[in-house]
């Protein structure tokens, strides 16, 4: 089953020639309408016209999270702003966030790209889509929900959270299908468990998971406890959100990149060299159909491979694998991007705590959990209880505030946390996936 | 009549405190009266030694964040209702007590109370004009 099957299934040879095409486009695109563009490019050496095949395409310079902080909030923006109908944006790395921008022919492809996500996990047209993305800067609940409506299934938007009431609704509403975080999957379930519910009993066929790291074990796990097939989606709000690449049911066997729109690249994140089809590395996107905001080379920082091969399904677009890891140091807690920079600059804030904390990201129950460790030095100590108390709730109140998540703040005693020599080991991520 | 007191933070895991009366030990500091005060995560130890300074520097020394904080040492007479007079003095003047631990004295076996008071002169100058005997920091740390 395709969505769109002539573009899906395209011979590769006639997919490399429209990518080719639309590559030449968006480079000319972006060379006249983008500054920070014309001065990259200029300063590389390269023109848009210099682009005769895709292998030219490595000689242009990569954008990257830190070129979209510089150019905040509208900067990398390539159609004047009456033509943006959407705006997003994701956590940046301090406190300012990364903005995306849509026109309505963007948001129109991104619908499309997510329908045909839907149909290659399993879904069709009848379906009840129980979406539990969260709906609003993130693109997630938007992302499949429009997705979800272009495929003509039935969505309730629910957005995160309220368990309760997202078991019940599943329960009553006869959802078919499930789109949300894989560890929030398996938290509904033993929510559900307690409540004396079993999940099995309910008519959910088909999960779609993303917007966290997630693994073989635990995909066993959701699909023996929710009596599902859970499929794994990728995808970034810099690119476009939701539906960038999805797993398809017939084989579980890496993401189909939807190649008519991306073009995928693997390189080397030390050197910045492109490496050979089922080499690791860092996947570097260029979008070659948006209008709001394309972007040339993006590093996306995930680590995975790339391969052409076949697939049982018969689309013909490339798969990345399931991503191993990011090459930089960013977090993703309970489906929220955190840059240990973040929370630093919040300690920071709070007078008299030290730069020096720890991060301990663990997984109970299915749910990611963070500590923050703090040492108590003389200027933030005090001999009554209430004031150190008082301190760990401010500091769990202010990162709440700035970066959306949920964290308990433990103090300890000075030189606890290990100094080491240059970068200090700041992060323990004991999630075992 | 202030007495000087170390508050020391001391994190919840096994070991903290012996190393903490080790070290006191090791510099042949004397620990007149201590308290304890402990959360699911941290404890703040207080301590009136005889050597206030040494305690203080030798356990810095050892990492450990430490504190000095003024608490009023109140002799009680050791018979019923006493410290409830001392109590309803501070109530009736509005004077807030943080916390507060008590000891026997040796010689003479009186309680005596340490206060920590949110206004350390105020709760002095009640107490004295209600002629409780407040002791000083020199005799507590000789005692």
């Amino acid at each position: 089953m395709f969505f769109n099957e002539e573009f899906e299934t395209l011979p590769r040879q006639a997919l490399a020639a429209l990518q080719l095409k639309r590559l030449q486009v968006v480079l000319e695109r972006v060379y006249a309408n983008v500054p920070f563009y014309k001065s990259s490019f200029d300063k590389a050496g390269v023109k848009p016209g210099d682009v005769k095949g895709l292998e030219d395409l490595q000689r242009f310079p990569f954008t990257t999270k830190q070129d979209m902080r510089d150019s905040y909030p509208y900067g990398l923006f390539a159609t004047p702003m009456e033509e943006i109908v959407r705006i997003h944006a994701s956590s940046g790395t301090t406190g300012k966030p990364t903005v995306v921008g849509y026109t309505s022919k963007d948001i129109d492809v991104w619908a499309e790209l997510m329908a045909r996500s839907f149909v290659s996990a399993g879904a069709h047209k009848g379906d009840i889509i129980h979406n539990a993305y969260g709906y609003g800067l993130f693109t997630g609940g938007l992302g499949a929900h429009y997705g979800a409506e272009r495929l003509g299934a039935s969505v309730i938007p629910m957005s995160g959270g309220n368990t309760k009431k997202q078991i019940m609704i599943m329960q009553d509403f006869g959802s078919t299908v499930l789109t949300c975080t894989p560890s929030y999957s398996l938290f509904m379930a033993e929510a559900a468990h307690e409540e004396g519910i079993d999940f099995r009993s309910l008519k959910l066929r088909v999960g779609i998971f993303g917007a966290e790291p997630w693994s073989e074990a635990m995909r066993a796990e959701i699909e023996d406890k929710l009596n599902l097939s859970a499929i794994d989606i990728y995808g970034l709000s810099e690119i476009m959100g939701p539906g960038v690449a999805i797993e398809c049911i017939q084989g579980k066997k890496g993401l189909h990149i939807w190649e008519d729109h991306f073009i995928a690249e693997i390189i080397d994140p030390e050197t910045g060299q492109r490496l050979e089809e089922g080499e690791r590395g860092e996947l570097v996107i260029t979008t070659i159909t948006k209008q709001g905001i394309p972007l040339i080379r993006y590093r996306t920082r995930d680590i995975t491979s790339i391969t052409t091969e076949p697939c049982i399904c018969g689309r013909s677009h490339a798969r990345i694998m399931r991503m191993s890891g990011r090459s930089d140091d960013m977090l993703i807690i309970r489906g929220v991007n955190v840059f240990p920079s973040q929370i630093e600059s919040v300690l920071v804030g709070i007078e008299g705590v030290e730069p020096h904390y720890l991060l301990i990201v663990e997984r109970k129950d299915n749910l990611d959990t963070l500590e923050i460790q703090v040492e108590v030095d003389e200027r933030l100590f005090s001999d009554e209880i209430k004031v150190l108390q008082k301190l760990s709730r401010r500091i769990e109140k202010e990162i709440k505030d700035m970066l959306g998540i949920t964290c308990t703040a433990k103090l300890v005693e000075p030189k606890s946390i290990q100094r080491s020599e240059g970068k200090a080991k700041r992060v323990f991520d004991n999630r075992k996936l | 009549m202030k007495v000087e007191q170390l508050s020391i933070f001391i994190e919840n895991k096994s070991g903290r405190l012996a190393e903490i009366t080790r070290i006191l030990g090791e510099a042949g500091i004397n620990i007149r009266a201590l308290s304890l005060a402990d959360t699911s995560d941290f404890g703040i130890l207080r301590l009136i030694v005889n050597d206030v300074e040494t305690a203080k520097r030798v356990l810095k020394d050892k990492g450990f964040t430490v504190n000095k904080t003024e608490v009023v040492a109140v002799e009680v007479p050791d018979q019923p209702g006493g410290l409830s007079t001392i109590l309803q003095a501070l109530d009736s003047d509005l004077i807030n007590v943080e916390y507060m631990y008590a000891f026997v004295e040796r010689c003479g076996g009186n309680a005596v109370i340490i206060f920590r008071f949110d206004e350390t002169d105020k709760a002095i100058t009640t107490l004295k004009a209600r002629n409780f005997n407040i002791l000083e920091g020199e005799r507590l740390y000789g005692m």
